[in-house]
């Protein structure tokens, strides 16, 4: 035995503090962002300098994806019953209540009106791994879409709606025009289409009036 | 390895025979598994979430006129057509003769914008935006944005002719893109 004892140090450290700053962390991610929406495919939004933010509420939106297929999708679960009551009817699907119930909590619908009794037949597991073919859109006069969007407005009925458009990088311009073209003959002529935010670039008028409204702030 | 007790026999009160020693707890308490949940919820937050607020821009479209008498003249002098081909090239033209068409891109239009826009009567100036088939959404997007940094007050978003469809791929073909 040694005669000097080397005082032997606690095995464990104090993680107060590292859990403190985790859990500061975690509220910050928590507070500060959104849930991703569940999107059928992923989609990359160009960029634009618009500044307005994208509507939180009752949007009806249209996603065209790379290849031109589009999907439809409403955040409104009361006019989602509404717009699929309507659109049971009018194209007469015969679908059963469940089977609507089903299409209100499908988070986008991608299928042709035939198609639309057996995919709702699915179940949740099965309508993730099912490859939509798209709401067809195929010539001017909107195709399918014309329904969808005819019957969303009947539900809405002159409530605000807004029509939300939102479209990858790589989209052929056609798929979009006979998006728009479905809306048009609805006689809707306002849209939003989604992007991601970026800054004026200096030297351009934009930028100049973005720099004196906010000088005129900061006065 | 005899120091997890923290009272041993040293320490302790004598407190007499018979009385138990009382315990001592240890105050301090492990926080390891405290840290991998608060770390587990960060990454899972950071997984699902996004942190990006996307914006949305507005487009208004004209309604469509049947009869050609109630659609809007341009005049000449302040029409500037933007012809959106593939591959991201752009074709532009002065005036009303679509022969005249010039090439450029997305990094160089700005400044014929901007030539345009300090040209020409402010009332007279309109750009018409022909995207081609084969323009891409981001095209069309970048050139409406286009419009709104350089504060162009008429836009239109017009379909492409045949014939300038032609001469845009008879441009394309012979720069060799």
């Amino acid at each position: 035995m040694p005669s000097v004892k080397i005082k032997k140090h606690a095995p464990q450290n104090d993680m107060t503090p590292f859990v403190d700053v985790a859990f500061l962390i975690l509220s910050f991610f928590m507070l500060a962002t959104k849930f991703k929406p569940e999107d059928p495919v992923e989609i990359k939004t160009p960029n634009s300098v618009s500044s307005a933010p994208a509507p939180e509420k009752d949007y009806f939106t249209v996603q065209i994806d790379k290849e031109g297929k589009a999907y439809i999708s409403l955040d409104n679960p009361e006019f989602s019953m509404k717009m699929i009551e309507n659109v049971n009817t009018g194209r007469n699907l015969g679908l059963t209540p469940a089977e609507m119930k089903v299409f209100v909590n499908s988070p986008s619908i991608g299928v042709p009106f035939n198609q639309l009794k057996s995919y709702l037949q699915l179940d949740a597991e099965a309508q993730k791994k099912f490859k939509s073919p798209g709401i067809p859109v195929e010539d001017s006069t909107g195709g399918e879409m014309f329904f969808w969007v005819r019957d969303v407005l009947s539900a809405y009925s002159g409530r605000k709606l807004n029509l939300v458009v939102k479209a990858d990088n790589s989209t052929k311009y056609p798929a979009f025009k006979n998006v728009l073209n479905a809306f048009k003959k609805n006689d809707q002529n306002k849209f939003l289409l989604i992007t991601s935010p970026e800054d004026a670039p200096p030297g351009t008028a934009l930028y100049e009036t973005r720099q004196k409204a906010q000088t005129k702030k900061a006065e | 390895m005899a120091s997890i007790e923290g009272g041993g026999d040293g320490g302790g009160h004598k407190k007499g025979p018979g009385v138990k020693k009382a315990k001592k707890l240890s105050t301090t308490v492990d926080m390891t598994p405290m840290v991998d949940l608060g770390f587990l919820l960060i990454t899972f937050f950071i997984f699902t979430t996004t942190m990006a607020q996307p914006t949305a821009m507005t487009l208004f479209l004209p309604k469509d006129v049947d009869r050609p008498e109630d659609q809007n003249k341009v005049k000449e002098t302040g029409a500037f057509t933007i012809l959106l081909a593939g591959k991201d090239n752009i074709f532009y033209y002065e005036g009303l003769d679509p022969t005249q068409l010039k090439s450029t891109n997305f990094q160089k239009i700005r400044e014929e914008i901007i030539r345009k826009k300090q040209s020409t009567n402010p009332e007279d100036l309109v750009m018409i935006i022909k995207p081609s088939e084969d323009a891409t959404y981001k095209n069309t997007v970048d050139i409406l944005d286009e419009m709104t940094i350089n504060e162009i007050k008429r836009y239109a978003m017009v379909d492409i002719s045949p014939q300038e469809f032609e001469l845009v791929k008879i441009t394309q073909a012979a720069s060799g893109n």
